[in-house]
């Protein structure tokens, strides 16, 4: 790596910057002791978890709670740095030809000085500190390892430290006594460990080995409870399914790598994220090469981050521990898809033409799967089933938001995501600690009294997720719609490109959103008590966390106001946007939407309405219908699914999930078995068959004449000789072993005597 | 000074050795033999190192020295152990291992 690097003065005029510096504080520079730390909880907690009093529970928290605090260190020291730092910046040297390197390096100029206004909104621009060793060598290549820390990186090491931190205070008491409490204790830090090395990652190649461990943890922690067949079937069925997305990460990789190395002197590839995106943002690669990483690279997305059409292992992966799906398949894991796109975003963004474009296939991808999980989470009867499309529908927000080039919005959608779908989550757990179940119509209803804490913090969670505000879903979420562009109404509000299709997509999952949490919340928690036993609330290791997820559930959205909001300083508004997103050589320069206030009201108004046909169907129709028939209901004895056809078939459509597990299991993986099957089976019976029963017939007759003539005479003639003349050797022999030193002495002697003769003769 | 002195007085100290190795039936004195058998190859080592102005063949010898020290560390050590146990040290009658 550093071979390339030509520090400022000697090289500005050949070098291209690249954004990152060696230089910063101690902090930045060292944080990967951040993921050391559960990795070393990770083998403590094997190898001597199970003596510890606490049976390795209080390592984990310790080794967790540890890097949070060194994680929000790291965070301040960011802020300083960002503000502050002017020390030297990297350069790369390239040896693209005169014309090509010529004709990219001025565009960027051109590009730089058009968007010159954003950069001023975000000061000087920033320099990410880059920390690396060389991991090995081989022909010519340094491949390292090391740390890339700026604004993005940061802010994950703060959320995944923050929510792993919570979740296992959580799971001392969710999951304690169980059988193999140890074993969940160590994987919880080992996912802790592989998620915070994928955030730092400094090249592709560490993003892929963290990438494949957090895959790991999430099929061991799935399959926890192993001994139900469901559980490990949804467990290899998540595995099975990344792994389809994994090949494409392995391929776009292996693509960017050879594709950098093409301009760069000295080497054949590159990994290293900042020099691959500098290249990418300055015109220096071919644009099919971009188009074909960018497209592999959205496979590895469309499966970890469970996008529509590979999102289908999601859902069931709910069959894992609460705390689990709360940490790994809401807040941190499945977001992991969504950081890659942001991390390498100057591939996507020159790949896929993000910029001045009004359609592409990471925007479409993003909002079929926002539409398609809203839809499905409407007819979900176990609540953690809801959350998980939920969840699908709200990365498809992300993705959505990174492919209109809203990068700031999609990231910081994120961020406050995490924070109320792990206080939702934890919430189902605690809900389902008390009913031993996690079905809403048969188990639940009527909650609310008998669980207070979990009741309030669940309704904070929904109501943030719904976007309404001031709650932190409503903050990031109007900032995607902004950014998509599409906006036109009442002046228009920039952007990258004119993603109306993207604003519609993104107003009616608003909806969907706000009207299946208002389902979810009546189902579960008003109503009658439909479920058998006494209620309890969940004891304080797990209504903490929730509190304090609620908490950042309600302030999270304040950390970045948007630009020109006219009730707060300027010094409040996007202080997210400008410690997060780079300015930088290696962060393409993206134009910056202007949110407005008429969208604002428009998607507040939208959220309502969804708000109110659910609250009018379930709070007002099926209670009624409930005091009629003395008894809590869950739908309408005589509701539209049942009168109208099309909501019928819609209904049954939803519930059948798009009849996608069909396609996959009964149509694909069917369709390919049951024809070769057959044909198996023919050339079985009469290929295989007819040949098996000749070569038999064959071999007996064979084998009668070989033991006549062959075995009796010959071979056993030859044993009985060889054994006959070993056996007399051996009597013979015996006589040298007398036991007695000397005797072995003078043959050792003897024999190097004659090995000297033999020496001199020849010499 | 040649060379030869010093080889001849190796070969006589080796044939020595030898002879005691083979013929004396006493423990310790075997072992002492083996000493000059080793001594004598040293001797061996020492001369050319210095005919030909090699350093190598003396370190070689230290290296002879040290480990004939252990050697007969582990050979006293047995040989006390023999005695302790049979109270006799006749290496003609240890014969367990005869075959």
């Amino acid at each position: 790596m550093t071979e390339f690097f030509i520090i400022a003065e000697s090289a500005s005029q050949s070098g291209i910057p690249l954004g990152i510096t060696s230089g910063g504080s101690w902090l930045l520079r060292n944080a990967w002791i951040i993921p050391l730390l559960p990795a070393l909880s990770f083998l403590g907690i094997l190898f001597f978890g199970k003596r510890m009093p606490k049976k390795g529970a209080e390592l984990g928290i310790t080794a967790v709670g540890a890097a949070f605090v060194l994680a929000v260190l790291t965070g301040i020291a960011w802020f300083d740095h960002r503000d502050n730092y002017h020390g030297e910046e990297a350069h790369l040297a390239v040896v693209a030809s005169e014309h090509h390197a010529e004709e990219g390096h001025s565009d960027h100029e051109k590009e730089h000085d058009e968007h010159s206004d954003y950069d001023h909104g975000h000061g000087h621009s920033s320099l990410a500190v880059s920390n690396t060793v060389t991991w090995f060598q081989t022909n010519g290549v340094d491949l390292s390892v090391g740390v890339l820390v700026d604004g993005l990186s940061v802010m994950m090491l703060f959320v995944v430290t923050l929510i792993s931190l919570l979740v296992h205070i959580y799971s001392t008491d969710y999951v304690g006594g169980d059988r193999r409490y140890t074993h969940y204790f160590a994987f919880l830090s080992l996912f802790s460990a592989s998620m915070l090395t994928l955030v730092i990652s400094e090249n592709t190649l560490q993003l892929l080995v963290a990438w494949e461990l957090v895959g790991v943890c999430s099929f061991a922690l799935i399959g926890h409870w192993w001994e139900e067949k469901p559980n490990s079937d949804a467990a290899l069925k998540a595995f099975l399914t990344n792994r389809v997305g994994d090949m494409g990460l392995l391929v776009g990789v292996t693509i960017l790598f050879f594709s950098v190395g093409s301009v760069l002197p000295d080497t054949f590839g590159s990994f290293s994220i900042a020099v691959t995106n500098t290249v990418a943002n300055n015109g220096l690669l071919s644009h099919t090469a971009l188009l074909v990483a960018a497209a592999c690279l959205m496979a590895a997305v469309m499966s970890k981050s469970g996008q529509f059409f590979l999102h289908t292992w999601l859902p069931d992966a709910m069959a894992g521990p609460t705390p689990v799906s709360a940490l790994i398949h809401a807040a941190t894991m499945v977001v992991a898809g969504v950081f890659m796109i942001a991390r390498l975003y100057g591939v996507f963004f020159e790949g896929l033409s993000i910029g001045g474009s009004s359609i592409n296939l990471m925007a479409l991808v993003g909002g079929i799967t926002t539409l398609v999980g809203a839809s499905l989470a409407f007819v979900q009867r176990d609540i953690k089933k809801v959350l998980a499309y939920s969840t699908i529908s709200q990365l498809g927000y992300m993705v959505l938001a990174l492919g209109v080039g809203a990068w700031t919005a999609a990231v910081f959608h994120l961020f406050t995501h995490a924070f109320f779908k792990a206080c939702l989550f934890l919430g189902s757990g605690s809900v389902a600690h008390a009913v031993h179940s996690f079905d809403m119509k048969s188990d639940m209803g009527g909650m609310r009294k008998a669980m207070p804490h979990t009741y309030r913090t669940f309704i904070i969670g929904s109501i943030a997720l719904a976007g309404l505000p001031p709650l932190a879903g409503f903050w990031s979420k109007d900032e995607i719609l902004a950014g998509t562009g599409g906006w036109g109404l009442f002046g228009g509000t920039g952007g990258n490109g004119a993603y109306t299709l993207m604003l519609v997509m993104g107003m009616i999952t608003a909806a969907l959103t706000a009207a299946y949490m208002t389902r979810c919340v009546y189902l579960t928690f008003f109503g009658e008590f439909r479920g058998h036993g006494d209620l309890h609330e969940s004891g304080p290791r797990i209504v903490v966390p929730l509190w304090i997820l609620a908490g950042f559930a309600v302030i999270a959205g304040l950390f970045n106001l948007p630009k020109g909001f006219q009730l707060v300083p300027d010094s409040f508004q996007e202080r997210f946007g400008h410690y997060v997103e780079p300015v930088a050589g290696y962060f393409p320069t993206i134009a910056h939407a202007t949110p407005s206030w008429s969208l604002a009201i428009v998607s507040t108004l939208i959220v309502l309405g969804g708000v109110t046909a659910a609250w009018w169907y379930y709070f007002v129709k099926v209670e009624a219908a409930s005091k009629a028939a003395g008894k809590s209901l869950t739908e309408l004895p005589n509701g539209p699914t049942t009168v109208y056809p099309l909501a019928k078939l819609i209904h049954n459509l939803l519930d059948k999930k798009y009849y996608l597990d069909h396609l996959y299991t009964g149509i694909i993986a069917g369709g390919t078995k049951g024809p070769l099957a057959r044909v198996a089976y023919r050339f079985n019976q009469q290929v295989i068959d007819g040949t098996v029963d000749r070569v038999g017939e064959t071999a007996v007759k064979s084998g009668q004449f070989v033991y006549d003539k062959i075995d009796q005479l010959v071979v056993d003639g030859a044993v009985n000789t060889s054994g006959r003349l070993s056996s007399e050797a051996g009597g013979e022999l015996r006589k040298v072993q007398s036991g007695k030193v000397q005797s072995y002495a003078a043959i050792l002697f003897a024999a190097a005597t004659v090995l000297a003769g033999i020496l001199i003769v020849i010499v | 000074m040649y060379l030869n002195q010093f080889l001849l007085l190796s070969a006589v100290l080796f044939a020595i050795g030898v002879y005691g190795v083979l013929a004396r039936r006493n423990g310790v004195l075997v072992l002492m033999s083996i000493e000059l058998i080793l001594n004598a190859v040293n001797i061996n080592l020492v001369a050319f190192a210095a005919f030909r102005e090699s350093i190598p063949g003396e370190v070689f010898a230290l290296f002879v020295i040290a480990v004939a020290a252990a050697e007969v560390g582990v050979g006293l050590a047995m040989i006390l152990l023999l005695y302790r146990n049979r109270r006799n040290i006749d290496l003609t009658e240890i014969d367990l291992m005869k075959g």
